[in-house]
């Protein structure tokens, strides 16, 4: 390794040093006139020094600053382009991608999905780019905070004059009595500074701990951050999953590998108006049309199934707990938490039906029977030799081009096509049955007709587990840490340097806030003889 | 970054070892509980399918049709229904003459367990009970016959 020696004391620094290690001499002999630069304390810098191999090349890229802000600068244009249309998973699953950005948004549409903006923040190149964020400020932390580190641990007491002289806040005393030392060196105790001593040097310092904070300790928040927003991939870490479950019924809690069940034993539904004490909202109530609601809660219970049997088996299931969920009461099992989150009131649940003449005026019952319609039976079988077959049940009926089709698994909008069969019925006869409608198939004798239905309510339930929050609060929490320490405390450091003939040399350093820095001096020399600092930066741009 | 999220990976995919199931199937005379790991040595199309799915109906004739001549070259279909009725399944297999196999997964399990979102899925699954070929929606005549090439035992 190249090493540059101190002309003064000797001392072999590391290659790209700009102030002397051990004595603190200038290193640069040609600038003797200017400020010396305090970055970093004058240590040598990796990125700054090394350039040769592959590895410096890589280690110098990521530390840039310059890079690492270009990295940040296109994360946040690309991923604001990923949001000018709907991400693929928004898009309705079973149509083509290619074709369904051309037709919906044409030409830019076609560009946004051959760039694969549609799919932007699960592509390889959008994770590697925010990789690259992640690996340049881990970087640029290493690389200017190691050395950093220990130039400020092994930082010497006796510094060369012209590292004082160099300082941007520094003055000369020439009259000042021992008192006058001792009172500057109380008042600095007092305002906290710890004080070293070596040979009649002196260094005062406080608050080096703020040099973390900025830069190092908020960086290792940001990365614990991302790698929080990372783990989201993991499905042990997240699962954000919904389910719909109806009244008495038990369904299969999503990502528990079938092992948990819930079923609704109740959704209760409450509105404002029905409690005597709701008579206080009176007024805002009649300015509302609709209902207003006040409590949604889905009385649960929790099974796990302990068959050991292959999917699809018939679950043996045991309860595990019981209680309602309320919207921010979740239910909570292995885990995971079941919120209240969404419902549907009033699904059909069955519907009763009676036989009459269609002749009938009083419409007397004949038969009289009721369709479960969670479990429809075929048939309907009855002592006085009439029977009736339920031919066709379309539980959400519509008829589409002509043709009677169910649009959805639920009882929404129940059609029947019954066939009654009868002692004194020829064939068979036909009728439709559907809300609002009862068509029969030709001149019936008999007509059927709806006397009663029971409904239930519907529970939607999202289903939540999110391992990644503590991280993301950590990291927040640890970068939050780091921006205090970095913008509540500066770094203030104070050099004495006895310079012979009955002379001080005093300097004053801050890595931020020089205004407070040179406030606290004047404190700090009142009751002495000493002079106030000079700005030196200001007196050479006069 | 709120987007990242293992959503939209299937929980069995291709070159996964399909996962075994069991589920009683329908429309038929006798009790009869088909379980997938009893089929190794043939070929399976397993299709998820409901009554009420638009494309579902029309691949049905499809799978109905190319049956007979795979059935012999060793390749099983079985058509799960997700419906919530056995009566609607019933209803729609009469009308459409379906001859294979129909099962119910009357409580989702078997659909929370291949993590099926679109309707229909179908998988096709070659004599070892590994999948070759997972698609989403709607199968053409050509494209299931060429599927069904792939997973003839040899």
């Amino acid at each position: 390794m190249n090493t540059k020696t101190c002309s003064t004391c000797g001392h072999p620094n590391k290659e790209g040093t700009t102030i002397c290690e051990k004595c603190g001499k200038p290193l640069d002999n040609d600038h003797k006139n200017k400020l010396l630069n305090m970055r970093y304390d004058g240590s040598a810098i990796r990125s700054k020094t090394k350039n040769r191999s592959i590895v410096d090349k890589t280690w110098n890229f990521f530390s840039s600053v310059k890079i690492g802000v270009t990295l940040i600068t296109i994360a946040l244009v690309v991923s604001a382009l990923g949001t000018i249309y709907p991400q693929k998973m928004y898009i309705p699953t079973t149509v083509n991608p290619a074709e369904h950005y051309r037709d919906q948004y044409g030409i830019t549409g076609q560009i946004y999905y051959q760039l694969g903006l549609h799919e932007l923040y699960s592509s390889w190149w959008y994770m590697i780019l925010i990789a690259m964020i992640g690996i340049s400020i881990f970087i640029v932390s290493i690389d200017r905070g190691v050395p950093l580190y220990r130039a400020l641990k092994n930082q010497a007491i006796k510094r060369h004059p012209n590292f004082l002289k160099r300082q941007k806040l520094f003055s000369e005393i020439h009259d000042y009595s021992a008192d006058d030392k001792d009172r500057f060196i109380k008042n600095l105790k007092k305002h906290r500074y710890k004080i070293s001593e070596q040979d009649g040097h002196i260094l005062a310092e406080k608050g080096r701990f703020s040099r973390w904070g900025g830069p190092y300790i908020n960086h290792v928040g940001l990365i614990i951050f991302l790698l929080g927003t990372l783990f989201r991939f993991v499905p042990f870490m997240y699962v954000d999953e919904y389910l719909w479950v109806r009244e008495g019924e038990t369904a299969v809690i999503p990502s528990t590998n079938q092992e948990f069940y819930v079923k609704s034993e109740e959704f209760i539904f409450e509105t404002y108006g029905e409690d005597k004490e709701d008579a206080i909202f009176e007024k805002a109530l009649q300015n509302n049309n609709a209902p207003v609601p006040k409590h949604f809660e889905t009385k649960a219970v929790i099974y796990r199934d302990v068959s050991e049997d292959v999917i699809g088996a018939e679950p043996k299931l045991e309860e595990v707990k019981r209680g309602g969920i309320i919207v921010n009461e979740p239910l909570k099992v292995n885990g995971l938490a079941l919120y209240q989150d969404g419902y549907q009131l009033n699904e059909f649940k069955s519907m009763s039906f009676k036989l009459h003449m269609a002749s009938d005026q009083q419409e007397e019952a004949i038969a009289e029977f009721t369709v479960d319609l969670t479990e429809p039976n075929s048939e309907y079988q009855f002592d006085n030799g009439y029977r009736i077959e339920l031919g066709k049940y379309y539980p959400d009926y519509e008829l589409n081009d002509g043709q009677p089709s169910s649009v959805s698994n639920y009882p929404r909008n129940p059609g029947f096509v019954f066939f009654v069969y009868g002692p004194d019925i020829e064939d068979r006869e036909a009728s439709f049955l559907a809300i609002g409608q009862n068509i029969p198939s030709g001149n019936n004798q008999y007509k059927i007709g709806l006397t009663d239905f029971s409904v239930r309510d519907v529970s939607g339930l999202t289903v939540r587990k999110d391992l990644t929050l503590p991280i993301l609060g950590i990291g927040a929490f640890i970068f939050m840490i780091g921006v205090i320490q970095g913008m509540y405390w500066q770094h203030r450091r104070i050099w004495i340097h006895p310079g012979g003939d009955g002379k001080l040399l005093i300097a004053c350093h801050t890595n931020k806030n020089w205004f407070g820095l040179s406030k606290e001096f004047e404190k700090v020399i009142d009751g002495t003889s000493f002079s106030m600092v000079e700005d030196q930066e200001r007196k050479n741009d006069l | 970054m709120s987007n990242l999220t293992a959503k939209e990976d299937a929980n069995v995919a291709i070159g996964d070892h399909a996962k075994d199931f069991q589920l009683k199937q329908v429309v038929t005379t006798n009790d009869n509980i088909i379980k997938l790991s009893d089929l190794r040595g043939k070929g399976v199309m397993l299709n998820f399918w409901a009554t009420y799915c638009g494309p579902c109906k029309k691949e049905m004739p499809y799978m109905e049709k190319l049956y007979p001549e795979y059935k012999e070259k060793g390749i099983e279909i079985l058509a799960v229904s997700v419906d919530a009725t056995e009566l609607v399944i019933t209803n729609f297999v009469e009308e459409y003459d379906l001859t294979f196999p129909i099962l119910h997964d009357k409580n989702s399990q078997v659909l929370d367990a291949y993590g099926i979102r679109p309707l229909p899925t179908t998988y096709f699954i070659d004599e070892n009970g590994i999948v070759v070929e997972r698609v989403l929606g709607e199968l053409s005549l050509e494209k299931l016959e060429g599927y069904l090439k792939q997973i003839e035992p040899n």
